[in-house]
């Protein structure tokens, strides 16, 4: 099919004689290339190794072999200047990242992922600048009839043939585009995570119409730069502008608690980002490693929104669906219990659940969970964890946090393992959450959360909610379980309410 | 405020209103606590307890009501206390309106504020304050154990070196607080036991303490609990008809009869006649807990045992929670803090008597001169009407079969949609775009395929583990930094050498936190 295309198009007949990748107009350079291969390898490797905590140990290092092989074959591979330049950089970059990732509390990690996010973004667009910086050069060079002078990149762009350089610049266009709506949106998501920014949703006015003209705006410049119409670098330009305000306003119009959906989705963008810039460079690894990165975080996304019974696009144009209905009316009343009251019924009960939520990570309260957890199983109670997928604020936020504190992860259990377990539990702990236990979402269909699967912690015989006070929480909707007969509010912060508690375990 | 309890004047009765453990709990409200001597002396609790723990002892009834502001009591006050009441002072104690209209007129006439701890409504909040609860769950229990007492048998079964014992066999009619009180303390005895209630909705709840609902074969439709307040109604004479029916089967079967049938406001059903009685074996033991209210069984003679000629014994006591005074004050006198506490809202020990309130207003019988009984209906239902649960239909397998194919169909069909859309795409593109770049994207494509496949067998809990390194390795970006860094242009170099510092954070961050995260996860 691809043959039948180029030689029906006359004006791509030279493309025939050029081979893919980096080598085109450079010597043979087989090292590098076979090097790009093993580290793609590598890198599939590692995110397979995922699949369970121990062989992760291992798939890391290949992660690590795969990116360090790609730095050296480049270093070492041909077209390459400033050598001392990318080493002192690299140098100093690695302190930073080394600094970053030993101080960085667990609790932090979203804010740090985020953070890194942005950088990739930046990056991204400062490649894809630079790609069009060389080739004003290449297209000045080429009308002053001079073509084999330049090294490195340039000397790749010089062989293109004006189809591909057309394409080149889609390439470019998309790559820069993609990565300022991350750049902007991660420095968003890190303030707002970092609780820099109010965590609340906000819109300048105008809302999604704005975005609307800002794509559509984005869509001109493109065309405007891709036919060559008037001078390219300043519609480029503008065009990072527009998707830095897009990835500013889209972000912050959506709220804290859809975070996990929003930095999923980010780390997805970091990835097409990439493959964008992979494109323009005609690397293959960089097309590859954006490809898995960019599935990874798609699927992360999807997994995220699934938990929430909702549809990507209404997470990320921000709020909660329109109104259904009048929600039911809630009977009865929160009742508190103290410390005392939480340790006899923990102290007779056989089997105990905790579910953690983004309270337990706002109260660091997951070392006193930890001692806990020790004291009851050491009395030989069954205790298990309970974590709903979208708990706290970054896919496997609780999962991290309970491991950073030395829970071990066999009693940490997904939502779907332990679901039917409830029942026939003796004592729920639910530590600051809210929505991902509300049975409205099962009771209530005019509950904005109906349908959205819940962990049942309310079929148990017991259940604590260690909560700050009689508040709603983020989404705002009133939640049944609090005022549930065999429920008891546990209220104060919860480390304090949690230590308090454990010296009361026998 | 000062809250002051009185020694029960009732023959016989052991419980106090106030306990010293609950006296403490006033205290923190605000309240000074007051009782009279020997008020706790049956329940165990002696005058030098109730003092250690700050509470001013009474030599009298007289001087005791004198002191106080408050007055709880536990049964309906006799006419001689409620003579030396004054106006304005609060009386708080089991009262029976329906019954006692004297007693209310005599409180009415000399100013008291009379709270019946009786009438507390039936709704969630009102819970921890529900006396007849508490004293009904006692009843239930106590019911087993002078059950047992009476029995010359084992309740659980045994197989022993002399011989094999059959588990005793118990019904518990009627299944409100009282008879789940007694189902379960039945079957933590090891008896085998059976309850029955006219509301089929407490169905779940009988299974749920271990216990065997028997269930009638009757057609009608039955009236819903949950009209009523979560009592039991009267029922229609056909029903009844097929319940005696259903008793008669099951008593020469039964070692232990424990009924607690009441209908509220009228003398309790007769559900064990005379005949049921004599079919019933030598020994067999019925207790009567409604023999206040005349007796379920035709035979109760209440406050006595009796035995039957065919050698049954029938209980008929009516002061149950009075048997078990130490275990009833403590709870009747929590019931008594609660309601104090929600008649101290700011804990400050002045009492607010808000008619506003549904709880307070329902239970308030006198208040400033004026009966104010019978309640008007309280403004929240009492327990959440039962829906009949729809169960989902059963499909015969032909259905399901037709159905898994009709799923089958549109999900091909969605696929195919999907594929051809894809094909038409990437034609398109085809059409147009250089064939470097095809080559490059077939690349493309292969690598989103791998890794939507590796990436769905990622363990849940190492999503964030997944999010760093990825993180790391999308700064595979640096290749093209590195490649641009060498240009000729100065604008380009310094881009190219800023892009190669962020890549190197986030490399370096990204697969040094991924570790140490990773590090973390332990196994128990």
């Amino acid at each position: 099919m691809e043959t039948t295309v180029i030689t029906t198009e006359p004006g791509l007949a030279p493309v025939v004689s050029h081979g893919p990748g980096v080598m085109d107009a450079l010597p043979a350079f087989g090292f590098t290339t076979a090097a790009y291969v093993v580290s793609a390898v590598l890198f599939i490797l590692s995110l397979g190794g995922l699949s369970g905590q121990e062989s992760a140990k291992r798939a890391i290092w290949y992660g690590i072999v795969g990116m360090a092989l790609a730095v050296v074959a480049t270093l070492f591979g041909p077209g390459l200047g400033n050598w001392w330049l990318s080493l002192v950089m690299i140098a100093i970059g690695g302190a930073v990242g080394y600094v970053l990732a030993t101080r960085v509390q667990m609790t932090e990690m979203p804010q740090l992922v985020a953070a890194m996010h942005s950088l990739v973004g930046l990056a991204a667009v400062f490649i894809g600048l630079n790609a069009q910086i060389e080739l004003g050069r290449v297209i000045r060079a080429r009308l002053n009839g001079v073509t084999d002078i330049f090294d490195g990149f340039a000397a790749v762009l010089a062989h293109k043939t004006p189809a591909e350089i057309a394409m080149l610049k889609v390439e470019v266009a998309l790559g820069v585009f993609i990565g300022a709506v991350t750049f902007t949106g991660s420095v968003v998501a890190y303030g707002k995570l970092a609780g820099k920014i109010d965590g609340k949703p906000r819109k300048l006015p105008g809302g999604h119409m704005l975005n609307l003209g800002a794509a559509i705006a984005s869509l001109l410049l493109t065309i405007l730069y891709v036919t060559g119409i008037g001078p390219a670098m300043l519609w480029l330009l503008l065009l990072v502008l527009i998707a830095c305000f897009i990835g500013w306003h889209l972000i912050m119009g959506i709220g804290g608690a859809d975070m996990p959906v929003v930095v999923s989705m980010l780390n997805s963008y970091s990835g097409w980002a990439a493959a964008m810039i992979g494109f323009t460079l005609s690397n293959d690894l960089l097309i590859v490693t954006g490809a898995l990165v960019g599935s990874s975080g798609a699927i992360l996304s999807y997994i995220m929104c699934r938990a929430m019974n909702r549809s990507f696009v209404s997470v990320i144009l921000g709020g909660f669906g329109g109104e259904t209905g009048p929600a039911m009316e809630i009977e009865g009343e929160q009742v508190a219990i103290d410390a005392e009251g939480v340790a006899a019924a923990l102290n007779e009960a056989d089997s105990v659940i905790i579910v953690p939520g983004y309270g337990m990570a706002v109260a660091q309260a997951q070392q006193s969970v930890s001692e806990l957890t020790r004291k009851l199983r050491a009395a030989g109670k069954e205790v298990r964890f309970a974590i709903h997928p979208v708990a706290g604020r970054l896919p496997g936020h609780m999962n991290v946090l309970l491991a950073e504190a030395k829970v071990p992860y066999d009693i940490v259990m997904e939502m779907d393992e332990i679901n039917d377990d409830f029942p026939s539990t003796d004592v729920v702990i639910v530590i600051g959450s809210n929505d991902i236990v509300n049975p409205a979402a099962q009771e209530d269909p005019n509950s904005p959360i109906a349908g959205m699967p819940v962990l049942e912690v309310w079929k148990a015989k017991h259940v604590f909610v260690s909560k700050r006070g009689q508040g709603t929480g983020y989404s705002g909707i009133e939640n049944p379980l609090f005022y549930k007969e065999n429920t008891r509010m546990f209220y104060g912060d919860a480390k304090k309410s949690l230590d308090a508690l454990l010296p009361l375990i026998d | 405020m000062r809250i002051g309890a009185l020694k029960e004047s009732f023959d016989g009765e052991a419980r106090v209103a106030v306990t010293p453990s609950s006296a403490g709990h006033l205290q923190k409200l605000g309240h000074e606590v007051h009782v009279e001597s020997g008020a706790g002396a049956r329940s165990g609790f002696s005058d030098a307890a109730y003092e250690r723990a700050g509470v001013t002892v009474h030599p009298n009834a007289a001087a005791l009501i004198e002191a106080v502001d408050v007055v709880a009591k536990v049964r309906p006050p006799s006419d001689a206390e409620m003579g030396q009441m004054r106006e304005g002072q609060t009386l708080i104690s089991f009262l029976y309106p329906g019954q006692n209209a004297e007693l209310l007129e005599a409180a009415r006439t000399r100013g008291v504020n009379a709270i019946a701890m009786d009438m507390v409504p039936r709704i969630s909040r009102a819970q921890k304050m529900d006396a007849l609860s508490s004293m009904a769950n006692i009843a239930g229990y106590r019911a087993v154990i002078e059950a047992a007492n009476n029995f010359g048998r084992f309740f659980t079964g045994q197989v022993t070196a002399a011989g094999k014992v059959p588990p005793a066999k118990v019904l518990i009619v009627g299944a409100g607080v009282a008879g789940l009180a007694a189902i379960g303390a039945a079957t933590s005895l090891g008896a085998q036991v059976y309850a029955f209630d006219v509301r089929p909705e407490v169905a779940e709840q009988i299974e749920s303490m271990g216990a065997e609902f028997v269930y009638l074969d009757f057609a009608e439709e039955q009236t819903d609990g949950a009209a009523t307040g979560g009592y039991a109604a009267p029922s229609s004479p056909e029903f009844r008809e097929a319940q005696l029916k259903k008793f008669r089967e099951l008593a020469p079967e039964m070692d232990i009869v424990i009924t607690t049938a009441l209908i509220p406001g009228r003398p309790a059903p007769k559900l064990w006649t005379e005949d049921m009685v004599a079919a019933m074996k030598p020994g067999s033991v019925i207790v009567d807990l409604a023999a206040e209210r005349g007796g379920n069984c035709d035979l109760t003679v209440p406050d006595e045992k009796i035995v039957t000629e065919n050698g049954v014994t029938i209980i008929g006591y009516t002061d149950f929670p009075s048997r078990m005074g130490a275990q009833a004050s403590e709870l009747y006198g929590n019931n008594i803090r609660h309601m104090l506490a929600d008649l101290t809202p700011g804990k400050d020990g002045t009492v607010v008597h808000n008619m506003e309130d549904d709880v307070i207003r329902g239970a308030t019988v006198t208040k400033d001169g004026d009966v104010t009984w019978p309640p008007p209906p309280p403004k929240v239902q009492a327990i959440a009407a039962q829906k009949p649960k729809e169960k989902p239909k059963e499909l015969t397998p032909e259905e399901r079969r037709a159905k898994e194919q009709a799923d089958f169909r549109a999900q091909t069909r969605s696929q195919i949609t999907m594929l051809g859309a894809g094909a038409v795409l990437m034609l398109l593109i085809g059409l147009f775009a250089p064939a470097s770049f095809l080559s490059h994207f077939i690349v493309f494509v292969l690598a989103c395929f791998i890794g939507f496949s590796v990436i769905w067998n990622v363990a849940h809990s190492l999503h964030t583990p997944l999010m760093a390194i990825t993180n790391a390795i999308s700064s595979i970006v640096i290749l093209g930094a590195l490649l641009q860094i060498g240009s000729g242009s100065a604008w380009v170099v310094i881009l190219g050498a800023l892009a190669v510092l962020m890549t190197a954070v986030n490399i370096f961050g990204g697969f040094l936190v991924t570790r140490r995260m990773l590090a973390m996860f332990q196994k128990s």
